[in-house]
């Protein structure tokens, strides 16, 4: 249609959407007028009133189809249908209430998973920093050591040259998690809070509601600002919402700062994982970072980082722009960058938070979850199809008395549109109550609880009305294939009887059940492999004892301990422990292996090594005091423990892991070598067998351990080795802690199995949703069985009458409609079977040691299925068993 | 009632245009129009009429008005638009063009 029609159309069609009456009432006034002009114009010719009538009425036609002809021609019709079609949809609805119930619920099920997934991938993954501006062009910076995956933080001085010279970044800062002792009043509890630069609140657009952010140079200087912008809810539950708070003292680790920013309501800061109750300038560092004062040193990799890139920025560019700084500061400072990169992740890459330990899942999620929609709408489906064939007259009604296919299949679409809006909006009820329910998988830590929510907003919602349309499409055009091939006079006779089994239109349904298998055996299979892995990990040894070993922590950062104080409480600590009945050995370490804390780093020479050029060995290492290796159960493969004689006058030493010695030492015994750690050469003493250090999953790496007296941590982590069970441990503990001092208080007291099963928690989490959503899926693909199942039989009762009028016994019957369902099922499974051998192999990161075609995991997968089906079938099968042959054949 | 072939469903279009391109008339005046000059042999009956007076309305060729007739009816009185002549000069001159290449071919083969 040409524009300028537009002009005389579109008056038309608003006045007969909106004053349909009116319009009709025009019509019949138009076509009585013919009439009566024609009755006038016979009369005239001389015919009788009666026959003038009955001519007119004859040359005019049907009033009825030419009123509704000008309606079509009208063409306002669609609107005026959908109208119509929803009323009669709803109408629908409530005539067969069971029907609904269990297809929306189906639906809600499907698309609700599917809601709440997104709404994770959301909130934790694309959109993680609520409040935050322009979240989209916020990427992650850590940096990168040549020749190794995966990232180290970044030190002060490097990001501070970033920040300087990148022009494609509008803005670059700096926020680093850590945790700190709060009391306030009696209570003292531990708190998350963010060192942050001092361009971190102007750089995300936050705007504190009560007070101010920080100053430009808060970040400068060595505890020079002790200053502290507090959370909005910190500020309403400990704080009681004071107004007049701005100004006031807090300790947190024991120094006063002054409070200057209350942030505003609903915004958690910028770490996944964890929800953060305050934020201090950098230049506080050394008050919450162990380590001494990192601000000065290039070499002092602590700080974790975020850019937002100017618009129109691409990953790539920024990438390479940064690279080119990276080396440059390689080429400034070969001493502490030699080696060094720094790398640009998009926030759901994030190498140093939450975001990066979950991705893995969320991404095998996503997949699970379009496997549950898939299911629950092969479900809705076939109970459409049923209902399509008990309406069939219906249709065929509707297309006798001229309805169009087009309309009924917009009839149909309709309906399907109901049904799937219904269930979106159920589903995404049902994605708001679970947008939380992820941290209930995930451990508390050191007795917060981690938070990680699910966003719901205009992007999850986009997504779930285009799944709601998807949905709509499928639930409609499965019936509306039944119509396709609708037969008026087939359909006008009466109800024919089927066979058990019958073709043609059976197959859909059929074809339907066996695709639901498909999927849930898929399902099946990835949760048994999930969990064979989760259980693979948890048994693997990870090179120290887990059982009769505790761990905990005493806060004397936090309580004000100097360095020599410090390691005079450690030490009478350590006496007084040992002299307790059940405690064989107890050592200070300054990270606990798999523990939250991170490794110190140093660039290593070793006599007689030359590293390949361009590259600088960076290996982790370990600060123990005496006794840890006997304390922790780590062998000894030669050499000797660290003693309480290798103090900071004793020369410096070493205990070297079996896989450095192979690196660097090409296997020989290292013992008496030379290693240098941070500039200063060490003498080696021992050599330890490996372990696990970061996680369970990573394979051999060459790792270290120097005396803590050597390179002192206030901040270590205590490990008891005891068979005491844990309560007791606690309480004797604490009385020795506070027969040293009775103001300190004990971190949570964990054994080291805890810390094990802590650490694996993401896979953890991967087993348990796949396995919920796996057995979901196994129960719509059963209920679906059923339904096609016990239609059939209902279908077919004249079939099976005659079976056992002819001598067929309650066994055969039974037998019949057993085997036939799982022929069905072996018909999905083995379908199954071939897809899984593809697809599990996408399960990759998430498993450990286990092979993704494991011939056990797909006859288990199978078992499972096959029992399922048999139990899906044995009530149709006994309803048909049960048949009365006397009964069916007289009806 | 039958609906009319697809050369009447054309032409008909047409026709309505030209009636009504000399005066504005209602559906029953255009009606006996139509039967006068194609004296019966298009076979248009009334009620393939209002449909297609519904149609053209929509697409802007035609107007509707209710006026009062001169023996004092309230009748629906039809005009031809603007556009309504532009499409009646565009399908007489199709027309035409047609039809004369058309009786070109009949003439070539008695010939």
């Amino acid at each position: 249609m040409r524009i300028e029609q537009w002009l005389y159309s579109v008056p038309l069609r608003v006045r007969s959407f909106f004053n349909p009456n009116e319009v009709d009432h025009e019509l019949k006034e138009e076509l009585r007028e013919h009439l009566e002009q024609q009755i006038d114009e016979n009369l005239a010719r001389g015919m009788s009133p009666e026959d003038a009538r009955y001519s007119a009425l004859r040359a005019l036609g049907g009033i009825t189809q030419i009123e509704q002809q000008c309606r079509d021609a009208r063409g306002t019709n669609i609107v005026a249908d959908f109208g119509q079609d929803l009323r009669y949809g709803f109408r629908q609805l409530f005539r067969n209430p069971g029907f609904s119930a269990l297809a929306i619920l189906c639906l809600t099920l499907g698309i609700g998973a599917n809601a709440a997934v997104f709404s994770w991938v959301e909130g934790i993954l694309f959109r993680p920093y609520p409040a935050v501006a322009h979240q989209e062009r916020l990427f992650a910076i850590a940096g990168t050591a040549r020749g190794e995956t995966g990232a180290t933080e970044l030190s002060w001085q490097d990001f501070l040259d970033l920040q300087r010279s990148c022009t494609l970044c509008e803005d670059s800062f700096v926020s680093k998690i850590t945790g700190s002792t709060l009391s306030i009043g009696e209570r003292a509890e531990t708190a998350r809070g963010s060192i942050v630069s001092a361009n971190y609140f102007g750089a995300i657009g936050i705007h504190p509601v009560l007070g101010r952010g920080f100053e430009p140079d808060d970040d400068a200087g060595n505890n020079s600002h002790p200053v502290v912008v507090i959370s909005y809810q910190l500020w309403r539950d400990r704080f009681k919402g004071d107004p007049e708070i701005i100004g006031k003292m807090q300790r947190f680790n024991n120094v006063p700062h002054t409070i200057i920013g209350v942030a505003p309501q609903g915004f958690y800061g910028t770490f996944v994982g964890w929800a953060m109750q305050y934020w201090v300038p950098a230049s506080m560092e050394e008050t919450f970072e162990s380590g001494g004062y990192k601000l000065e040193d290039r070499g002092a990799r602590w700080a974790e980082a975020y850019v937002r890139l100017k618009p129109g920025a691409s990953l790539a560019q920024a990438q390479q722009e940064i690279s080119a700084i990276a080396a440059r500061l390689e080429a400034n400072y070969p001493a502490t960058n030699r080696g060094r990169g720094i790398g640009l992740w998009p926030l759901w890459q994030t190498p140093f938070n939450n975001a990066g330990t979950l991705l893995p899942t969320l991404e095998v999620m996503v997949a699970v979850v379009a496997f549950v929609l898939l299911i629950a709408c092969a479900n809705v489906g076939n109970l459409l199809l049923v209902r399509s064939f008990a309406r069939r007259q219906e249709m065929s009604v509707r297309l006798a008395i001229g309805a169009s296919r087009a309309r009924l299949l917009q009839q149909l679409f309709t309906e399907g549109l109901i049904l799937s809006a219904l269930g979106t909006a159920g589903g995404l009820v049902a994605a708001y109550w679970c947008r939380h329910a992820l941290v209930l998988l995930l451990p508390a830590r050191s007795g917060i609880a981690m938070y990680l929510p699910g966003e719901i907003d205009a992007r999850v919602m986009t997504w779930s009305a285009g799944i709601c349309m998807a949905v709509t499409l499928i639930v409609g055009l499965i019936p509306a294939f039944q119509t396709r091939n609708l037969d008026l006079a087939g359909a006008m006779r009466a109800e024919s009887s089927g066979v058990v089994g019958a073709r043609g239109r059976a197959w859909m349904r059929s074809g339907l059940v066996v695709f639901q298998v498909c999927l849930s055996f898929i399902l099946l299979v990835g949760a048994a492999l999930l969990l064979e892995s989760l259980q693979k990990i948890r048994s693997t040894s990870p090179g120290f004892a887990t059982t009769s070993v505790v761990t905990t922590g005493v806060p004397l950062v936090a309580a004000g301990y100097d360095v020599p104080r410090a390691k005079t409480f450690q030490d009478e600590l350590i006496d007084r422990l040992s002299a307790l009945p059940g405690v064989e050995s107890a050592a200070f370490a300054r990270v606990t292996p798999l523990g939250y804390g991170t490794y110190s780093s140093t660039p290593i020479g070793v006599d007689g090594y030359q590293p390949p050029p361009e590259e600088q060995p960076a290996i982790e290492y370990n600060q123990v005091g005496p006794r840890y290796f006997a304390t922790l159960g780590i062998p000894l493969l030669s050499g000797r423990e660290f003693t309480s004689t290798d103090d900071e006058n004793a020369p410096l030493v070493a205990i070297v892991n079996r896989t450095m010695t192979t690196r660097y030492w090409s296997g020989q015994d290292p013992i008496g070598r030379r290693l240098q750690v941070n500039g200063r050469w060490a003498r080696v003493v021992g050599v330890a067998a490996d372990s696990k250090y970061e996680s369970m999953r990573e394979t051999s790496t060459p790792f270290f351990y120097v005396p803590l007296r050597q390179e002192f941590v206030r901040a270590s982590a205590l490990n008891i080795r005891t068979n005491q069970p844990m309560p007791g441990m606690v309480a004797a503990l604490t009385r020795e802690v506070h027969a040293l001092d009775p103001n300190l208080a004990l971190y949570e007291m964990i054994t080291l199995q805890e810390q094990v099963n802590r650490s694996t928690s993401p896979q953890l989490v991967a087993v348990t949703l796949v396995s919920i959503l796996g057995v979901l899926a196994l129960l719509l693909a059963g209920v679906g069985l059923y339904g096609v199942m016990s239609y059939s039989v209902a279908q077919s009762t004249r079939e099976l009458g005659l079976r056992m009028a002819l001598g067929a016994g309650a066994a055969n019957l039974l037998r019949l409609v057993i085997s036939r369902g799982l022929r069905l099922t072996a018909g999905g499974v083995l379908v199954g079977i071939a897809a899984a051998l593809a697809l599990t192999r996408l399960l990759g990161k998430l498993l450990y040691n286990v092979n993704p075609h494991d011939p056990w995991v797909f006859g288990s997968a199978l078992a499972v299925m096959m029992m399922t089906a048999v139990s899906a079938c044995l009530l149709p099968a006994w309803r048909a068993a049960r048949t009365d042959p006397a009964r069916v054949l007289r009806d | 009632m039958s609906k009319p072939s697809d050369l009447v469903q054309g032409t008909l279009d047409m026709l309505i245009l030209k009636i009504l391109a000399l005066q504005p008339l209602n559906g029953w005046a255009i009606s006996q129009r139509l039967k006068q000059i194609s004296s019966d042999v298009l076979g248009v009956s009334d009620g393939s009429l209002y449909p297609a007076l519904h149609k053209l309305e929509h697409r802007g060729w035609i107007r509707a008005q209710w006026k009062t007739s001169e023996n004092n009816r309230r009748a629906r009185f039809y005009s031809l638009t603007q556009l309504g002549r532009k499409q009646l000069e565009k399908e007489t001159a199709n027309w035409n063009r047609v039809s004369t290449a058309i009786s070109c071919v009949i003439k070539l083969r008695e010939a």
